[in-house]
């Protein structure tokens, strides 16, 4: 009898330990590109890597640089070397090692893989040296104080030696890493599912047994299947859905001030079309600038869901020059500098936009208020594959663009305001903010780089090229079954202490 | 019949290049650099060069399309940029889903649309006839997208009945996989089912008035035999043209309705694909669409000469 009521108890438990089988399902906005994680590009893949690679570096909900892989780190007197100091202990998915020679391997794999995405972010990398088996030594070219917050993203991400070598460029198609879920299988455009890995280094904090990745791209087809309770979690909620997500009782909404921001920038010096008295006079520029209501942009088109801003960074940010707030709309003084500009009439003005129901709206209320300035924006709606294309090439006069953000305030604004980087396809240069942007990147201290930074603001912001004027919300929504979700400012989904009740 | 065959299998080849030049050189039409897209925000002139040396995009255009061509010939599609498979990999996954799902709507537009057509022309101006021209009406012009979303609201937010999106393969779990594909496929082939309907009425209002369904009638055969035998089998050539064009327009057209439903067929596939300006896929998803498309009018000019012998020739 004892002996039924153990084979009973037994199996009642090994049924109750299959049924306790958790299986996270999270909607997707895109179909992430390759899961290599020097190859890759997109956020949304950003989002999967967060389940399956951990980085030597991460950060917390205030940004601050926080160890993953890594247990600690030192920087030189003079800057140019980083010695960082491995976590122990560590496995990968194949059941190898990780330590300084994989660390080693994988820096030196972003930084000479063919076709490697990796190679500018950690372009200021001359060599990667192992000093013992749990330390790595980075020597700089010079010094460069974003290092560590390009390690707190894919350039910190941290492959199987043996793995890669043996797949080479076709990596992608199954990662191995040493993140708390490892890859189980993808069906492109369909799934992408990844298992609970046992031999974590923080195993303690994973609960989840399973998760799968659907992307479903239709907004409201995504957030229908989390009401259906087809789904989980949610990235990308639409700013006009927030409210039927607050009504529904079974749903929680997640939100932070995105890292990234949406702008207008102007064509000062890019080809024939950079001729007109935006791109030739300050004076027009800041009259445009003050034509715009950003907090009536982010009432009407956002519902005041989002957050106004004037700076590559939002105003929550560190980096935030407080000197400089969010000016308000006046017509008069800008109406008063395009007469001392001595522009007579209306400046005809060809306004590139992205095609998208959001950029649209903005599109049209900036031209509504710009209007009453002086300023005829043509509105051309275009494919945003083109309308890069044509960024380049400096077909625009205004173009509507935004950044997805980077931790660092580097990562918003040298490619972008610095002459000749990759990104300034506007032609704005000026040696002043140039120098100010070099001091920012030798600076380590907050506190220093933020006044070189005030130095750079105090020119871009009234003179530059980009216009800015708001920071999105990183929208997530989930289940009130998902207990734990923190969400970052980042965008990213972090998997480890995330329950499923 | 031999001859007639030889003689439309030779034409398939002229075609095949024609569209595979054409596929090619209007995707070079397209505005924005593959490179520079693939990049995204990872701008980097360096990285850029060293993609477009890779996918050798820095070729001038007849050499690719001479790569492209020699790669094709060999039984090799490509690779994708995006996602670093292989382009037959990609066909191989997407084709079964696509084709499950267009079998699926045709049977749905077959057995709606050419009943309706046929009672419809038998009970001409009758409550019958129209209530199935309301019907095609209807299906024409709802949008696939509408009906798409509205079927979701009610059959999986309200009803509960059906998952809202995603796919779940045959051989998997069939009952799962009825269950994603049967509301994509109503709305894929509702419209067909007006078209097949609106086709077979007027093409069975034309046998029905022909002399030897008069001549049929006169000899006493039953009206069923008359409807069924003599006018639909001759009505039917046109509508099979119809149902073979518009098989091959649901391969390639399933676009919306697979967007909408995170069905992960060739729709999918092809609209990612020219987004990102993934040459590769799109070139190779494209070439073997019109591969079917051919072998389907191939077979659609077969299946008349079966249906009606005075094509034989």
């Amino acid at each position: 009898m004892k002996k039924l009521a153990l084979s009973l108890a037994l199996t009642a438990a090994m049924a109750g330990s299959a049924m306790a089988q958790t299986n996270l399902r999270i909607g997707l906005a895109e179909d992430p590109d390759v899961l290599d994680p020097s190859l890759a590009r997109t956020y949304v893949g950003r989002i999967v890597f967060a389940s399956i690679c951990d980085k030597l570096f991460d950060i917390d909900e205030k940004l601050a640089i926080v160890p993953q892989l890594a247990l600690s780190h030192e920087s030189s007197p003079d800057g140019k070397a980083v010695t960082i100091k491995l976590r122990s202990n560590v496995k990968f998915h194949d059941g190898e090692s990780f330590d300084a020679e994989a660390a080693k391997y994988s820096l030196d794999r972003h930084l000479t893989m063919k076709g490697s995405f990796r190679k500018p972010d950690l372009g200021s990398v001359d060599k990667v040296e192992v000093v013992d088996p749990l330390t790595i030594k980075l020597s700089l070219k010079a010094p460069f104080s974003p290092l560590l917050a390009q390690l707190t993203d894919r350039a910190g991400m941290m492959v199987s030696p043996k793995a890669a070598e043996a797949a080479g460029d076709k990596f992608g198609l199954k990662p191995v890493c040493a993140g708390p879920y490892k890859f189980v299988e993808r069906v492109q455009q369909d799934r992408i599912v990844v298992e609970k890995f046992a031999d974590y280094w923080n195993k303690d904090q994973v609960f989840i047994d399973k998760i799968t990745y659907l992307p479903i791209v239709d907004g409201t087809v995504r957030l229908a299947n989390l009401r259906s309770g087809s789904l989980d979690l949610i990235e990308r909620v639409l700013a006009t859905d927030i409210k039927s997500v607050r009504d529904n009782p079974k749903l929680k909404l997640s939100k932070a001030v995105s890292l990234g921001y949406m702008g207008l920038t102007i064509n000062l010096s890019n080809g024939a079309k950079a001729n007109t008295p935006l791109a030739k006079d300050a004076r027009v520029r800041q009259a445009f600038d003050l034509a715009i209501d950003r907090d009536a942009i982010n009432q009407v088109v956002f519902n005041g869901e989002f957050v106004p801003g004037n700076q590559w960074v939002n105003p929550q940010n560190p980096y935030y020059q407080e000197k400089y707030p969010v000016p308000k709309r006046d017509v008069a003084k800008a109406k008063a500098l395009l007469k001392d500009a001595g522009v007579t009439g209306p400046i005809a003005l060809d306004f590139m936009v992205p095609n998208g129901p959001e950029t649209r709206a903005v599109a049209e209320v900036v031209q509504s208020m710009v209007a009453e300035v002086g300023f005829d924006l043509k509105i051309r709606v275009t494919e945003f594959a083109t309308s890069l294309k044509q960024s380049e090439q400096g077909d625009y006069q205004v173009y509507l663009i935004g950044w997805s953000g980077r931790s660092d305030p580097d990562g918003n604004s040298y490619s972008f305001q610095v002459c000749g980087q990759p990104q300034n396809t506007n032609g704005y240069c000026d040696k002043d903010v140039d120098a100010a942007h070099a001091e920012a990147r030798s600076r380590s201290a907050v506190a220093d780089r933020k006044k070189a930074y005030e130095k750079v603001a105090a020119k871009v912001l009234t003179e530059g090229a980009i216009k800015y004027i708001y920071h999105t919300q990183v929208l997530v929504a989930h289940t009130d079954r998902l207990d734990g979700y923190k969400q970052m400012p980042d965008g990213l989904v972090r998997v480890t202490g995330l329950k499923l009740k | 019949m031999l001859a007639f065959l030889t003689q439309r299998l030779l034409q398939i080849i002229p075609t095949l290049i024609i569209v595979s030049m054409l596929i090619f050189g209007l995707q070079q039409l397209l505005p924005g650099d593959p490179a520079l897209i693939m990049a995204g925000e990872e701008r980097d002139p360096k990285v850029l060069a060293e993609i477009r040396e890779q996918y050798k995009l820095d070729q001038p255009i007849p050499v690719q399309y001479l790569y492209w061509v020699k790669g094709v010939l060999t039984g090799n599609l490509g690779e994708s940029m995006r996602l670093k498979s292989s382009v037959s990999s990609l066909v191989a996954e997407k084709l079964p889903v696509t084709l499950q799902l267009a079998f699926m709507a045709l049977l749905i537009a077959i057995g709606v649309g050419i009943p309706a057509g046929i009672v419809s022309a038998v009970k001409k101006e009758t409550l019958w006839d129209y209530g199935a021209n309301l019907f095609a009406l209807w299906g024409l012009s709802t949008p696939n997208f509408w009906l798409g979303i509205l079927m979701i609201f009610l059959f999986s937010v309200t009803l509960g009945w059906l998952p809202a999106s995603g796919y779940v393969r045959l051989g998997e779990d069939w009952k799962a996989s009825f269950a994603t594909t049967i509301m994509p496929a109503f709305v894929l082939g509702n419209a067909l089912a007006a078209v097949l309907m609106r086709h077979t009425r007027s093409a069975m209002l034309q046998a029905m008035g022909t002399d030897y369904v008069r001549t049929a009638r006169a000899k006493g055969l039953h009206e069923h035999r008359v409807v069924l035998k003599h006018a639909l089998r001759n009505a039917m050539t046109p509508v099979i043209t119809l149902l073979a064009l518009d098989f091959g327009t649901l391969l390639s057209g399933a676009v919306l309705t697979e967007q909408i439903f995170s069905i992960p067929g060739f729709g999918k596939l092809i609209v990612d694909s020219v987004f990102n300006r993934d040459y590769a896929v799109v070139q190779g998803v494209v070439l073997v669409t019109a591969s079917i498309y051919i072998s389907l009018n191939l077979l659609a000019d077969v299946a008349y000469v079966l249906v009606n012998p005075r094509l034989r020739g």
